[in-house]
């Protein structure tokens, strides 16, 4: 039977644009649907990425994509003290805080190009399946509801994914794996403006709270905590206009914009493929749990799907027989990266004020080599062993 | 899932942003995103977890009140 695509992607986030971009470029017959109506927005993101990843995945930013470059991050501990993560120790690798708006855009476009068809303002409500396989997707937007076939459905539908659940892969998460999400974009502030701050310790329980420079006097002010961590509704957004108050470089800012979310920081889940599905990017949690950030797992995890999806086009397999290159490919880029750094999240968010202030101190005195969570935990082995105890043999 | 029970989730409009917090928080699947709202389906239990991952305390159970 005749079907209307090869590839159906739910939602056009960096997972699914870049899941697209790959999929056509090799030859597949791409539609990726996105239920707003524009691209990037609403923003649900802190914003701040690093670079090194970009070419790996096809990625070349344009201007309007990169809001502000940054020399490094810095680390600041409970009782005030900071840890420079600097582009010296870092080699040639810096950080960039991004306009989601138009990275997003500029992630569609490519995939445009590379030959794929996008819907907007266009819903998945249900998957079509024979047996148990998925045979297409049914679609809800401006031209009526359809039913559309294709080989493979991806769900790139974010935290919220439901095409995941429809399909029976289970990506529910415990509530420690969940962390709930505030940020103002505060213009009219004083900051430290070439570095991404993240602020450690109970000031945001069980996660941390981040200043991303967008420009010099406007930046990204949010909060992540772990659910297991809230008792009060509105805890999270508490937390985070205690700490703007408190703090006499942001409470004169005013913002420009607000946003809410959540993200997963588990471990990696056990199956994101079956008959004729595929799950990638936030939907298949691939998030990084120490840092929340999502997008270069994404991007790296959506470039193998997307290679996989053509080659399951030229050999009209899209069973979950010939996924497993998809599910066995993402794992080999990411998935000790992410079991390690689940591990030493529980850890992380065990930690007194007081432990944190020793580790800064300790990476000061002993410095990383890189800009990375891994060189941390190295440098933080060096003092205290116990703190990594659980996940020494990935270091 | 008693039925009276559920009409006690309120979703306040003025707190939503409509982020989806909760959908991907609730382990019953039982939250829908609507275009301008969300919905509880019958298979709620009442968990309560949206009402926590909310980060503007937009739910409320009103029998808390």
């Amino acid at each position: 039977m005749k079907r209307d695509y090869d590839v159906v992607v739910v939602g056009a986030g960096p997972a699914g644009s870049m899941t697209a971009k790959w999929a056509a470029k090799k030859g597949a017959n791409v539609l990726m649907i996105e239920k707003r109506q524009e691209i990037g927005s609403p923003v649900r993101c802190g914003e701040g990425i690093s670079k090194a990843w970009h070419d790996s995945v096809g990625l070349k930013l344009d201007k309007k994509s990169v809001a502000w470059e940054v020399k490094g991050a810095k680390l600041v501990s409970p009782n005030g003290s900071t840890f420079y993560l600097s582009e010296k120790m870092a080699g040639d690798e810096v950080g960039i805080v991004i306009d989601r708006v138009f990275f997003d855009k500029l992630l569609a476009r490519d995939a445009i190009k590379a030959g794929s068809d996008l819907q907007l303002k266009a819903s998945a409500t249900k998957l079509l399946k024979s047996g148990n396989k998925v045979v297409g997707v049914r679609v809800r937007s401006m031209e009526g509801t359809r039913d559309i076939t294709c080989g493979c459905v991806v769900g790139a539908d974010g935290f919220e994914s439901q095409v995941g659940r429809w399909a029976g892969i289970d990506t529910s998460l415990a509530p420690r794996d969940i962390t709930s999400c505030f940020q103002y974009r505060l213009t009219n502030i004083d900051q430290d403006f070439d570095y991404c701050e993240f602020v450690l310790g109970s000031k945001a329980p069980g996660g941390y709270i981040w200043i991303f420079p967008k420009n010099k006097d406007t930046a990204n002010v949010g909060i992540g905590m772990q659910l297991t961590k809230l008792s009060q509704p509105a805890d999270v957004k508490k937390y985070l206009d205690k700490f703007i108050q408190g703090d006499p470089r942001l409470r004169k800012g005013r913002p420009l914009e607000l946003v809410s979310g959540a993200v997963s920081v588990c471990a990696p889940i056990e199956k994101t493929i079956g008959d004729g599905i595929l799950l990638v990017g936030d939907a298949a949690r691939m998030i990084d749990p120490i840092t929340g950030g999502g997008i270069s797992n994404s991007c790296k995890a959506a470039k193998v799907a997307g290679e996989v999806l053509a080659k399951a086009t030229k050999e009209n397999d899209f069973s979950e027989r010939s996924l497993t290159r998809y599910e066995n490919g993402w794992r080999d880029i990411l998935e000790n990266q992410l079991y390690r750094n689940w591990l030493a999240k529980e850890k992380l968010v065990t930690l007194s004020d007081e432990t944190f202030d020793k580790v800064i101190a300790t990476l000061n005195e002993v410095g990383v080599d890189k800009m990375s969570t891994f060189a941390i935990l190295k440098a933080v082995k060096t003092r205290y062993p116990e703190l990594v105890k659980e996940f020494e043999e990935f270091l | 899932m008693d039925k009276d029970k559920l009409d006690e989730l309120e979703v306040d409009i003025d707190k939503c942003m409509h982020c989806g917090a909760c959908v991907g928080s609730c382990p019953q699947n039982a939250i829908t995103l609507r275009e301008v709202l969300i919905e509880f389906g019958d298979n709620c239990t009442l968990c309560k977890r949206c009402i926590k991952a909310c980060p503007v305390g937009a739910i409320t159970l009103l029998e808390d009140d």
